[in-house]
């Protein structure tokens, strides 16, 4: 009999081994194959970075070393900023912004927080907008538009001078400082500075004897002329009010005599207040009148 | 019987996870190649009708995504001789497959020629208890039948319910439903060899491989070569392999007969080979190129070289005419046919409404073998090739493929068999708690 053992094998048998079987259908099983062909190599990359960071020192060293490239990066000359300019501001008011900005410079444009001295500049009272760009040649350009005073408002404790939108610009010492501006009073005022100013230009003819507005209760306002004369004006739509008050004054001469307050709050019922003086007189000449109280 | 039952119930139950994957191996042993096809189930049909392509045997349901064959080794007659060359043969069949479907494919059909297939006649009668026929009296018509000797060391391969008749009425598909009284039966079972059931087995486990069917390969090429109205009207397939020829005749779209000459091609390989004195390699050579079965005045003329490699100048340089290579092969393939007709005339085929014979098979491409076996099986002889399927290559199409192609279609539509079935529930072994398991399930 032929040996069983050493059978002569074919020049080439092109069977698989039994391994190479399996090994080809491992190969084809889609999870098998998911798993080598993503799995392991991901998992050896997480791995072999995970056990080389997992060293404090060699941890250290790689922030130190990234935080130096970030620091030569940082101080290029290209991206330092060496010079502040300060554009549409007053002399006072650039000291004052660049006093608020506290920049140390020279330092690095990428260090810079744009935003926040953005902020910082717009903090200052006088300073409605503020622009920050840098500009090449190592140039913070801070282009500011100022507050323009419009009115100067009178409070218990000092003067300050307010916008077109009612907002703070500054503080006064002394009322000469500023004599171009009308002078306004009272709690509130502030609040209702459009419709001072529509008041001011409206009192125009008037405005030689014009002292100044007042704010009374947060709701309406007063005119006061000199010789402590004043014009009550209604709460709403004061300026029809106010008008009627010229026109009467043109006409008549109203402001002229002696009265202390002309009284428009109620349209309806506009009222004259006399001086002590001229009430008596009068009387005297017997006039049928009520007291306090006049028909126009 | 009820180890059977289970056995095939399981593979069944394998085929249905198979498709459910939707990836299936089909295994193709036999003695000249081991064929291997990988199909892939893509759900119902993707065909669409407006081609005029029906489904017309389930065929249009899956497509083949790899195929390979592989010369045979260790497989004679239809049986495997060797164990270990023969598992060689269906691993590289099976790695070549799978690489060209570049899928893993964990399911197999198998089918095989040899294994002395033998053909029963069974016939079982029940009395309906309420007139009205119903699965569980479909199941009991069928475990009535009664089972003849079928031998020390046999198995039964197919038991297929041929034919139903109620009351007097025959001919009946699927009685389901209908009203009778008594339900009778046939079925056609076919029983093999256990052992070469066992080694195929064994060979199947070695390749990791699940065994999700087996089937005679008579059978399967008689599903894919016999067309529609051979089929129903009664035809018989002779599919001529290498070791074996297997017989299958159908009638009513059903098997009633199937049997295996144990004779095939390699037998006219060899003979070629004693009688020209060449290797068997030069001798397959020689029958496929110059092969036929008819010899005619031109074949005297036309001289074959067959060569030989000994030095000896006169020997190297032997002619042989064409007349004697015919010579050599016509006897044999008259034996084989005859033996054919044998087993046809022993199975009643002669009584056959339609006697329509198709060849198929590998060794059903000898040039002339048409005229020849009309001599002999009867006028009404075609030469049958398997139907298409998607996606088979065109090297695979040939009527050596009609085993495997009809496997493919057997994968997709299996006929119901006898364990298709469920057991009636009085057969069933007194398992109380199995049982009332199964109660509680039904109902609730």
């Amino acid at each position: 009999m032929q040996s069983l053992r050493s059978v002569p094998l074919a020049p080439h048998d092109p069977a698989p081994s039994r391994w190479a079987y399996r090994m080809h259908r491992l190969w084809l099983t889609p999870l098998f194959r998911a798993l080598l062909r993503v799995g392991l190599p991901s998992f050896t990359l997480i791995f072999s970075i995970g056990l080389y960071l997992s060293d404090d020192q060699r941890r250290a060293s790689l922030n130190s070393a990234s935080a130096g490239i970030w620091e030569a990066v940082q101080e290029r000359p290209e991206f330092m900023v060496n010079l502040l300019a300060i554009d549409g501001a007053s002399p006072a008011l650039s000291e004052a912004v660049r006093a608020k900005l506290a920049l140390t410079l020279p330092a690095s444009s990428l260090q810079l927080d744009m935003a926040a001295l953005k902020q910082k500049a717009e903090e200052l009272d006088a300073v409605a907008n503020a622009e920050l760009r840098v500009r090449t040649g190592g140039v913070l350009q801070v282009t500011i538009q100022e507050r323009v005073p419009v009115l100067i408002w009178r409070t218990e404790t000092e003067l300050s001078l307010l916008d077109a939108t009612g907002t703070r610009v500054a503080r006064i010492f002394e009322r000469p400082d500023r004599p171009d501006l009308p002078i306004v009073t009272g709690q509130g005022a502030d609040d209702a500075v459009p419709e001072a100013l529509a008041l001011i230009a409206a009192a125009e003819p008037i405005a030689a004897r014009m002292r100044g507005l007042v704010r009374v209760g947060e709701r309406r306002w007063d005119i006061v002329l000199d010789r402590d004369q004043r014009i009550l004006l209604p709460e709403v739509d004061p300026i029809p009010a106010l008008e009627r008050v010229i026109a009467l004054d043109k006409a008549e001469k109203l402001l002229d005599r002696d009265i202390v307050a002309v009284d428009f709050r109620n349209e309806h019922r506009p009222v004259l207040r006399l001086t002590p003086g001229a009430l008596e007189q009068m009387r005297n000449a017997g006039a049928p009148t009520e007291t306090g109280a006049s028909n126009l | 019987m009820t180890d059977l039952y289970q056995s095939q119930r399981a593979m069944r139950h394998m085929r249905r996870v198979a498709m459910q994957r939707g990836v299936i191996a089909i295994l193709d042993v036999g003695s000249s190649k081991i064929a291997c096809l990988i199909l892939r189930f893509d759900g119902p049909d993707v065909l669409r009708e407006a081609e005029g392509i029906g489904p017309m045997a389930g065929q249009s349901s899956f497509r083949i995504i790899g195929a390979a064959t592989t010369r045979s080794r260790g497989v004679r007659f239809g049986e495997i001789a060797q164990m270990n060359e023969t598992e060689r043969a269906i691993r590289t069949a099976v790695q070549a497959a799978q690489k060209m479907a570049n899928v893993r494919v964990d399911h197999a059909i198998v089918c095989f020629s040899g294994a002395e297939p033998r053909s029963y006649g069974l016939a079982g009668d029940w009395d309906l208890q309420d007139s009205v026929v119903t699965e569980q009296d479909v199941a009991r018509v069928l475990a009535a039948c009664d089972v003849p000797d079928i031998g020390q060391g046999r198995e039964v391969m197919h038991a297929q319910p041929v034919n139903f008749a109620l009351d007097h009425r025959s001919g009946l598909g699927d009685p389901r439903g209908q009203i009778g009284n008594r339900l009778a039966c046939d079925m056609h079972m076919l029983t093999v060899e256990a052992a070469a059931i066992q080694n195929l087995l064994y060979c199947i486990k070695r390749c990791d491989l699940e065994l999700a069917g087996i089937a005679s390969s008579a059978y399967v090429s008689g599903f894919s070569s016999l067309v529609e109205d051979e089929q129903e009207l009664g035809a018989a397939c002779i599919d001529m392999g290498g070791g074996s020829t297997g017989i299958s005749i159908f009638i009513k779209k059903h098997m009633i007969f199937a049997d295996s000459v144990r004779m095939g091609g390699d037998h006219v390989t060899s003979d070629i080979s004693k009688g020209l004195q060449v290797p068997i390699a030069t001798a397959e050579r020689i029958k496929t190129r110059h092969g036929g079965v008819v010899a005619t005045g031109m074949d005297d003329r036309e001289m074959i070289e067959i060569g030989a490699d000994s030095g000896d100048w006169d020997k190297d340089r032997r002619t042989v005419s064409r007349t004697e290579l015919i010579g050599i092969m016509r006897p044999r393939v008259e034996e084989i046919l005859e033996e054919v007709r044998a087993r046809l005339d022993a199975a009643g085929f002669d009584h056959l409404p339609s006697q329509q014979i198709v060849l198929t098979g590998g060794a059903s491409q000898i040039p002339g073998l048409d005229g020849l076996a009309a001599r002999i099986l009867g006028q009404r002889v075609r030469l049958g090739r398997p139907l298409r399927v998607q996606g088979l290559p065109q090297a695979a199409t040939g009527p050596a493929f009609s085993s495997a192609v009809g496997l493919c279609l057997f994968a997709a539509h299996p006929q119901d068999e006898w364990w298709d079935f469920d057991i009636p529930s009085e057969r069933i072994p007194a398992r109380s708690l199995k049982r009332a398991i199964r109660w509680f399930r039904d109902n609730w």
